[in-house]
């Protein structure tokens, strides 16, 4: 259903202690102490959360589509910069 | 209907218990009413999760019912197969579910009564209710601030949304007086009206909404004496259960 006037608020939940929170979708909601609670209320309902973020969608400052190349694929050349590229001793052990 | 109904065997305790049920049995169906017709679709899932709530805590009260009788019933028996005149349910849980503001007015009238009331219970002297009271008021803990943040913005939003709550609050106010109706304290503490009342004057304070003047309460839901709107309502609950008795998922 449309809802032109309410504001979308983005949402990030933390499923448990020691993750971070990750973002599981969208609400409406006038307000961001509606937010929190639809949030609550549409994310959480099988014991997902621990925690919710709710940020308001216009507060995201996202990348241009566009500049994709400009911004991504010089890294596709540079693999010494993946840990992998090194080798670890032996005496390290498990890192 | 196609099947008769059970006769329950009243003890005090027993017409207790059924009564809180039928409270949260009606009132989780006049929510799930909703279901398909909500505003927005965060609200319809935040009125199907309170009436989920609602009706399991039902489920745990009529399962103590059906302990205390010890007439073999079950939960679904107590549901499905009461007439009207053995629902003991408050009248203000009845009531058609009218338009938004007058379900979340109702919601808030109900749950700030129930909320502290579920928290009495869990120092209270019956063993079963406490069990379910830790749970529940977890439950409508959250069913208080859902419904008095929007009474809240209903009342403190737009001249159409103010007159609707208004109006709501207006119209439920003289059936709140049986919430409060004495309990036999040797069964459950009875709901505190000060605490209540002080609770709904602050949500109504900031919703810049006007209390009604304590007049003419309606009383009869606990004796078993309906508004005319239950029986339409368990003929729809009722229907698929007295169709197909002892039908199973």
């Amino acid at each position: 259903m449309s809802t032109p006037e309410i504001p979308l608020w983005e949402v990030f939940i933390r499923s448990r202690s020691g993750l971070s929170h990750r973002h599981v979708g969208s609400v409406h909601a006038a307000d961001a102490t509606m937010a929190l609670g639809a949030a609550r209320d549409v994310y959480t309902r099988r014991g997902e959360g621990l925690s919710i973020w709710v940020v308001p969608s216009n507060a995201i400052v996202a990348s241009d589509p566009a500049d994709k190349a400009m911004m991504f694929e010089p890294t596709a050349s540079k693999i010494y910069r993946h840990p992998t590229f090194y080798e670890v001793p032996d005496d390290v052990g498990h890192m | 209907m196609t099947t008769t109904s059970i006769a329950v065997r009243e003890t005090p305790l027993v017409l207790f218990l059924l009564g809180r049920a039928d409270d949260a049995l009606v009132l989780g169906h006049r929510l799930s009413e909703w279901t398909g017709h909500a505003p927005m679709l965060e609200e319809e899932l935040a009125l199907a999760n309170l009436g989920l709530d609602l009706i399991g805590q039902a489920r745990g009260l009529y399962a103590l019912a059906a302990e205390a009788e010890g007439a073999g019933h079950s939960e679904d028996d107590f549901a499905y197969f009461r007439d009207e005149r053995a629902f003991r349910n408050v009248l203000l849980v009845e009531l058609p579910r009218g338009d938004f503001a007058l379900t979340m007015a109702r919601q808030f009238l109900y749950a700030a009564a129930i909320d502290p009331w579920w928290r009495a219970c869990m120092a209270g002297p019956h063993a079963g209710l406490a069990e379910i009271a830790a749970k529940a008021e977890k439950e409508t803990a959250y069913h208080v601030r859902h419904s008095a943040e929007w009474l809240i913005r209903l009342g403190d939003g737009t001249a159409e949304s103010h007159a609707r709550a208004q109006a709501a609050i207006d119209l439920l106010w003289p059936y709140t007086g049986e919430l409060f109706d004495p309990v036999d304290p040797a069964l459950a503490p009875t709901p505190d009206r000060a605490a209540w009342l002080s609770a709904v004057d602050a949500v109504l304070a900031r919703a810049t909404l006007t209390r009604p003047a304590d007049g003419w309460m309606q009383r009869g839901g606990r004796g078993g004496r309906h508004t005319e709107h239950l029986g339409h309502l368990l003929a729809e609950m009722q229907s698929v259960a007295r169709a197909h008795p002892g039908a199973v998922w």
